[in-house]
């Protein structure tokens, strides 16, 4: 075995917490290397440097996102008066998905030279691990070269897991990975599962004029505010999204014209439809099984994510892992950003400070989208009691949306969760337009503890949706939450 | 309650503080009075229940800026695969105005409708008048008077439009924000003279709606705000296509077949143009007069008309007191009127012991690239400060739609810290949604958080608002 190099800190995974970690080791001072390689979905679907964010994740769902809602404002704008606003105007699927990739391709560009820049080596192979501090990398024919380090860091992400009931799933649907590289518009589409990615591709591939249906096989959102899904589950169907509940699927057929058939029980009944598409949004599992974890003797829990130290060390010294692929972190490129370069730091920079994950604020892009922090109403009267806590909510409808009557007024809410005994705001729900931006701010209010008096005396800037936040006198269970007048 | 007078308390001006006061009032079961008159501008403009902000602020304002925005958008729509959408088609500008005015009587209406039906106000839509300290005179439009006694009197009245008293007819020949949001025909080829937020935002928008816009500046933009957000403001506008004519005034207005024709002197040489529209926005005068304080003792600051009122919004009459925009020293926002209003009538009835605080007000202008704010403007904190004891952080940006169709421009974000504490004394953000991701900033403001506390929070993705907790590099 000849080892053609050697390094400080080794980085397996060039996605949001390898790239950030790497970064900021060599920022540090220390000797960088970092392998990346993504291998092809089922479908044969590939991309480049940067990871599931920027490739197969926020990125493209985001765009995508928000060329849907693009569409809607066309009816917006008849109202405004611009004229030869073609309300009908069909959406061109391969348009849109050139200059997504164009971004996105910048991006992979950008991320190259950021680690040139800063003198990471960069390995475009697949590793795995020799040894507790030696690693093994592959390219894609094969060749075969061998480094040393004296810390590894493990951020392999995640992939989509596939259902195991129902025979070849994997050739016969797309999951997230394939659809933002769909050669072709997606047509009339079944999207199954109810995870947030499964509601996004929903949401916006129902904006861009595709006929879409989403299965459930009980919740929306596991996890989030079960109030707030529902509503979110309201608006979509308002939207035109058809939803089969409490259903799965048990067989999927190629037919003819290239056609999926699908079978699927609901409440024990069986039904079937043809779908041009069926998008498989079950959930995600850690890129973990071929790193030879075992052999080092890094521990997993048996749906594959590494365990680690509060201080993301493994169960081998020198070996780290932050991201998707461990177990108990939220699935999310900013917490894995911070995570990473924290950890660079406190390897490299004699610094101390570890990665806090209470109170992280996160965003849902669905057609209405939800941004929160803290606590869900569930969450904490689980925690709490009800006689503990008190919700503040308010339904109410944004200015813009008076453009168009066809905005049901109901649909916008917010939800406060305030601790009786000190006041402190512990959850914040917002379901409305431009959630991410609106949430942001009270991310940091409510990580220092803020009041609901705080809040309450902090001067709203009018007109905006937020200000609404700052004006909650309702109180669930007593008061009704629908406002009367501007 | 005292049997001596009709009213528990009489509020002059139906306005976003005027309004609130009635409200909460009446919430506590006291007998209020409420007179709003609007006075006809110059050119006959008039509106309904509500105030500036309803009906020739805020809310039109919005709407129309919205309305520029979505028009923009349809360069993203092409690039995104949206087919059949002109980018180049114009708005008529009949279907806005009819559209905005929808929204504004909507609001009137339901100000009406509000005002009818609770008890325990009674509302007058006549012109009010101090006769002496607890009786007003209410003056219908043909002139007919009664009048009404009250405990306590509230002075709501708020501001209009200055004009320049140096050009003749000026009236006549130009509009102003009162006029511009029912306008009846298409504003066309305008020059809006001033600098204030309500000069850029009217210019914004009518440069988005499609007609030819220039700006005339004395001297700099947003006199107040944080300069080199200004001068950004300005530059993106340019960019965008308004035009500027930097360092004067106009020295003459005349009307030539109904269009405008303007003159002023720019580097001691005559110059002129002619325009369809000229909308002056200079500035805003409290509407005090013919209100009668002088005779009844409330004292006003001789050159701007504002009533003098204390930190209890008390005028120099203790049972007269004064909200919003006509008094001195407020910030004439329409938020800040409601919660003043809110916190005069806790005194007043509820033994609540708050007063109104200024500082620290987050604030949002809406130019074509938006521009929000909390604190300390640069100049501002260097001046109290000093330049050595500030770390001045700074991030440009684009935000991650401005891909699909290369839009030209930056958005910019600023970050005034203390070096001794930490504490972030300024915010300012450049870019689109800039209201709603200032809003929650508003409050970490007025936490006195620090630097660090900002940097620990982790950011939403993808979004705009992210990069405030994210800013690494200072000047």
């Amino acid at each position: 075995m000849q080892i053609t190099q050697e390094f400080d800190f080794f980085v397996i995974g060039g996605g949001s917490g390898g790239l950030a970690a790497a970064k900021q080791a060599a920022s540090q001072g220390a000797k960088v290397g970092l392998a990346d390689f993504v291998k092809p979905s089922p479908l044969g679907t590939k991309w480049g440097l940067g990871g599931t964010c920027v490739n197969v994740g926020c990125i493209p769902k985001k765009l995508m996102h928000f060329a849907a809602l693009a569409g809607e404002l066309r009816k917006d704008q008849v109202e405004a008066g611009w004229i030869n606003a073609d309300i009908k105007g069909k959406h061109d699927w391969n348009r849109m998905t050139e200059n997504v990739r164009s971004h996105i391709k910048k991006l992979n560009f950008q991320y190259k030279n950021q680690l040139n820049n800063k003198e990471v080596k960069y390995y475009n192979k697949l590793a795995e691990l020799e040894k507790s501090n030696i690693v093994k990398l592959i390219d894609k024919d094969g060749g075969v070269e061998f480094v040393k380090s004296k810390f590894i860091l493990i951020a392999v992400g995640g992939r989509p897991s596939y259902p195991e009931d129902i025979p070849e799933i994997e050739k016969k649907v797309i999951t997230s990975d394939d659809l933002f590289w769909l050669p072709n518009n997606p047509g009339k589409t079944l999207v199954v599962g109810a995870s947030y990615v499964a509601l996004e591709c929903g949401g916006f591939l129902n904006g861009l004029g595709c006929d879409s249906s989403i299965m459930v096989r009980s919740i929306l959102l596991r996890g989030f505010d079960q109030e707030i899904a529902g509503k979110i589950e309201d608006y979509m169907v308002e939207s035109g999204i058809k939803f089969i509940k409490e259903a799965i699927p048990i067989n999927i057929e190629v037919i003819e014209h290239n056609r999926r058939l699908v079978t699927w029980k609901q409440k024990g009944v069986q039904h079937s439809d043809t779908f041009d598409t069926v998008l498989i949004a079950t959930g995600r599992k850690s890129d973990t099984s071929k790193l030879n974890l075992e052999r080092v003797g890094v521990k997993t829990n048996k749906n594959g994510k590494i365990i680690c130290t509060i201080d993301d060390r493994t169960s081998v010294a020198n070996i780290y892992a932050i991201g998707d692929c461990v177990e108990g972190r939220p699935e999310l490129t900013p917490t894995a950003i911070k995570c990473g370069q924290l950890l660079a730091n406190r390897l490299f920079g004699g610094q101390k400070k570890m990665m806090c994950y209470q109170f992280i604020p996160t965003t849902v892009f669905t057609p209405l989208e939800y941004g929160c922090i803290g606590y869900s109403e569930e969450e904490a009267i689980n925690k709490f009691t009800q006689n503990e806590i008190i919700i503040y909510h308010s339904i109410f409808k944004p200015l813009e949306w008076n453009l168009l009557e066809s905005h049901y007024a109901q649909a916008c809410m917010i939800k406060l969760i305030v601790m009786v005994s000190t006041r402190r705001v512990i959850g914040l729900h917002y379901l409305g337009p431009n959630a991410g931006e609106v949430v942001q701010g009270y991310a940091v209010a409510i990580k220092l503890g803020a009041t609901k008096e705080q809040f309450d005396a902090t001067i709203g800037i009018h007109p905006t949706c937020s200000e609404e936040i700052l004006t909650l006198t309702a109180v669930k269970g007593i008061d009704n939450p629908q406002k009367e007048g501007c | 309650m005292n049997p001596q007078y009709q009213y528990d308390i009489f509020v002059i001006g139906g306005g976003s503080g005027g309004l609130t006061v009635v409200d909460e009032a009446q919430r506590l079961g006291k007998r209020v009075g409420l007179a709003d008159y609007i006075k006809p501008s110059p050119h006959g403009t008039q509106w309904g229940t509500g105030g500036t902000c309803p009906n020739v602020g805020c809310i039109p304002k919005k709407l129309m800026h919205m309305t520029a925005l979505i028009g923009e958008i349809r360069h993203e729509l092409t690039a995104t695969g949206w087919q059949g959408v002109d980018p180049h088609s114009k708005n008529d500008w009949n279907i806005l105005v009819n559209e905005v005015q929808r929204q504004v009587k909507g609001i009137n209406k339901g100000n009406d409708d509000w005002l009818i039906a609770t008890n325990g106000i009674t509302y007058y839509n006549k012109l009010g008048k101090l006769k002496d300290d607890h009786t007003i005179e209410l003056i219908d439009k043909d002139g007919q008077s009664e009048f009404v006694t009250a405990e306590y009197i509230v002075i709501a009245v708020g501001s209009r439009p200055s004009f320049p008293t140096d050009i003749p007819n000026v009236k006549q020949l130009t509009i102003t924000s009162d006029d511009l949001f029912s306008l009846k025909k298409a504003p066309g080829k305008t020059l809006v003279v001033g600098a204030s937020y309500v000069a850029l935002e009217c210019a914004g928008f009518l440069t988005g709606l499609g007609y030819d816009v220039t700006v005339m500046v004395r001297s700099i933009l947003l006199r107040g705000f944080d300069q080199e957000m200004a001068e950004r403001i300005g530059e993106f506008m340019k960019i965008h296509g308004t035009k500027f004519i930097r360092g004067t005034i106009p020295s003459s207005i005349e009307d030539v077949d109904g269009k405008r024709l303007v003159k002023w002197v720019l580097n001691g040489q005559e110059q002129s143009e002619v325009f369809d529209t000229v909308l002056l926005a200079i500035g805003r005068s409290a509407d005090t007069q013919n209100l009668g304080l002088e005779q009844v003792g409330v004292q006003t600051n001789k050159e701007s008309g504002k009533i003098i009122a204390n930190d209890a919004d008390s005028t120099s009459v203790p049972n007269i007191f004064a909200i919003g925009d006509c008094v001195q020293g407020r910030l004439e926002l329409t938020p800040t009127a409601i919660m003043c209003g809110k916190r005069l009538i806790k005194r007043l009835y509820s033994n609540g012991n708050q007063i109104m605080e200024y500082s620290d007000v987050s604030t949002t202008v809406f130019t074509p690239l938006e521009y929000g704010c909390v604190g300390y403007s640069e100049e501002a904190a260097i001046q109290k400060f000093g330049k050595d004891n500030l770390k001045i952080f700074t991030s440009e940006f684009t935000p991650l739609f401005w891909n699909f169709a290369n839009r030209k421009g930056t958005c910019y974000a600023k970050l005034i810290v203390k070096k001794d504490d930490d504490v972030v004394i300024g915010f300012h953000y450049l870019g689109p949604d800039a209201a709603e991701v200032t809003q929650g900033f508003g409050v970490v403001i007025k936490l006195k958080a620090k630097k660090s506390d900002l940097d620990n929070v982790v950011g939403i993705h993808p979004s705009v608002a992210e990069e405030l907790v994210q800013m690494q590099t200072w000047k």
